[in-house]
């Protein structure tokens, strides 16, 4: 295995796959938060490693995209890095880890602090689809309470994590509902991040490889994070300013810096940071 | 700033490269070849290209060094390759009953048509330790007998021409036999599926479930009808001739059970079975899926589940894949910290409000 012309189709998938994925796509686009099975493939990378999105990427990219990789907000942690090598190797397209200028953004556990706009696609990797799947195991039983929108089930979680913690004990993939219809795991973000994804400009796209399952927010759609009138929706962070940048308003990474326990915070969003920092 | 994130690119590289290096070993010792592990580990080439999904003792052989002789990394490794593939076609059924076999023995009678015969089986050596490997490996060749150049009917079929076991369904059309490399595997599934996703789930997760039903989760009481390894040919219909040729001979493991019956005193009670069918010789994985196999059966057979786990077709198919399970249950030692810190901030919170809900007290 040399370099990409020879070796691999444009982006790594055959040209097949990605029709198959397009069309997964464009059925998710059509009918939003519904989870689209799709024949997942192998991918060169582990399962729970970004496959779903990977496959996503692959099936949007053009040689004329711009493509950024984050994993936890920072274009810099190890699988970012791996992830970015990877199309850089196989799709030869242009990179950058600045998020304006993408066209195409994989992103694990974050939605950048920037808002996005009309020509860009977020791709989202999601390990577990499913937001109902911790309340029913069964894939057989929870495509059946979707089709009939029976989701007293996640109403009475909700209702029992305020009666024993005092509120919901949800911090991230806080579940959505999407367009008045689905309920969506918005994978697993920080709930911090769930306001960014309503009415977002940009194209979301969640990819699940393993669980073979694709869906999507179109632009500019209605996504309402799931709460009570008299326990509203709060999107938290630690009440902290960041110690680069200092931003009052973005997500924080919580760095322990000494053997004392010293901590430091900072913003998760590695390019915003950077941005105001310069 | 938090240095452990940052130099990610350089760290990966240098990863690999220690990685390369402890794979090679002591350089003073010769380098393992592919044709040695090709022609000696034949077992472990024989799980690889079972649970890859793909026969080619070559590339097995490949991976499996390339792995370390980690051998769901080996899996992995063909798994990836293999997607990449054009698929051309369907093959033809292949017909077991034209095996040539090694070694092909039935737990239900004391001898059958063609006999019994052991071939290179570990069942009746003693387990003891064999110093002498140590030092000089010099083997006798064996020249098998004449009895393994013989095919032979199933032993099922003369149960069957008794009537007294289920006739097995052949599939009637392609669409019967979805691929599961080619669709999203979905719930219910038929039996055809059940069986792909089985010949390629995890050894140990089938054995595992398979000894379950023996302690009475799901028993079905089985008897290895018939269990056979040998090399068969596989067959494939070229459009522009219009006739079979064969394409490749493939060494494969099959096993039959014959399992408790069904019956009332209106319908007169039947045998039922298990089927297990896995490349390679792997007899240990063969009887499991065959159990397997029977116990995901309740359904159509009529019976009362025990909602046993190995009865239960959503739990073994979507947890028998172990390229699935050592992906999603390693990558928790990915970086999560986004998603710890919204937990730090919600605990400390709830924690916040019940300290002081002490304090009013």
């Amino acid at each position: 295995m040399s370099n990409s012309e020879e070796d691999f189709n444009f982006a790594y998938l055959d040209e097949q796959t990605k029709r198959m994925i397009r069309r997964a796509l464009i059925k998710a686009i059509c009918i939003p938060g519904y989870q689209v099975p799709f024949a997942s493939r192998e991918m060169p990378m582990p399962y729970g490693w970004g496959t779903g999105g990977v496959q996503v990427t692959a099936a949007c990219l053009q040689e004329t995209d711009v493509l950024k990789v984050i994993d936890q907000g920072s274009d810099d942690t190890t699988n970012a890095v791996s992830i970015r090598k990877f199309f850089e190797r196989v799709a030869g397209v242009k990179t950058t880890e600045n998020t304006g200028k993408a066209s195409v953004i994989q992103t694990r556990h974050r939605i950048p602090e920037q808002v996005l706009s009309e020509d860009q696609i977020l791709v989202y990797q999601v390990p577990i689809p499913e937001p109902l799947r911790f309340l029913e195991p069964r894939e057989t039983e929870t495509r059946v309470m979707h089709a009939l929108e029976e989701y007293g089930l996640m109403h009475v979680k909700l209702y029992e994590d305020i009666s024993i913690n005092g509120e919901i004990s949800t911090a991230y993939a806080y579940p959505v509902k999407v367009n008045d219809r689905y309920i969506m795991d918005p994978s697993p973000t920080p709930k911090f991040d769930n306001p960014k994804m309503n009415f977002c400009p940009a194209i979301q796209l969640f990819g699940a490889g393993r669980e073979q399952r694709i869906y999507a927010v179109p632009p500019y759609t209605k996504v309402i994070s799931l709460d009570f009138e008299d326990y509203p929706f709060e999107a938290s962070r630690a009440e902290k300013t960041c110690e680069i940048c200092g931003a009052t308003n973005t997500y924080l990474d919580e760095v322990v810096i000494d053997d004392k326990g010293t901590r430091m915070f900072s913003c998760s969003d590695s390019d915003y940071c950077n941005s105001r920092k310069s | 700033m938090y240095v452990a994130v940052k130099g990610g690119e350089r760290a990966i590289d240098n990863a690999h490269r220690w990685l390369e290096d402890e794979r090679r070993g002591d350089r003073k010792v010769t380098d393992l070849s592919v044709d040695q592990i090709k022609t000696q580990l034949s077992l472990s080439i024989a799980k690889v290209m079972a649970e890859g999904s793909l026969f080619d003792p070559e590339l097995a052989s490949l991976a499996i060094k390339q792995a370390r002789g980690d051998l769901i990394e080996a899996i992995f490794l063909i798994r990836a390759y293999r997607t990449t593939l054009p698929r051309f076609g369907v093959g033809k059924p292949i017909n077991t009953d034209k095996m040539i076999a090694k070694r092909r023995i039935s737990a239900t009678f004391k001898d059958i048509p063609g006999g019994q015969l052991l071939g290179p089986t570990f069942d009746y050596t003693h387990r003891l330790l064999d110093f002498k490997l140590l030092a000089d490996g010099s083997i006798d060749e064996f020249e098998p007998g004449k009895d393994t150049e013989q095919m032979f009917q199933h032993v099922t079929q003369l149960l069957n021409n008794e009537g007294i076991i289920e006739t097995e369904e052949t599939s009637s059309s392609e669409a019967d036999s979805p691929d599961l490399t080619r669709q999203p595997l979905e719930i219910p599934a038929n039996r055809a599926l059940r069986l792909q996703a089985l010949t390629r789930s995890d050894e140990g997760f089938l054995l595992g479930m398979a000894y379950s039903t023996q302690r009475g989760f799901g028993r079905n009481h089985p008897f290895v009808g018939e269990l056979r390894i040998g090399l068969i040919s596989v067959e494939f219909e070229i459009p522009e001739l219009g006739f079979n040729i064969e394409i490749a001979e493939i060494e494969i493991s099959e096993c039959e059970t014959v399992n408790q019956f069904l019956g009332s005193k209106i319908h007169p009670p039947k045998f039922t079975r298990g089927y297990g069918f896995v490349f390679g010789q792997s007899e240990r994985k063969a009887i499991s899926m065959a159990l397997v196999d029977r116990a995901l059966r309740w359904k159509e057979l009529g019976e009362v589940s025990d909602g046993a786990p190995a009865q239960d077709e959503e739990f073994v198919l979507y947890h028998g894949d172990n390229i699935q399970a050592t992906g999603f249950v390693e990558h928790i030692k990915l970086p999560h910290y986004v998603d710890f810190q919204a937990e730090l901030e919600l605990i400390r919170k709830i924690r916040k409000t019940a300290f002081e809900a002490k304090k009013d007290e």
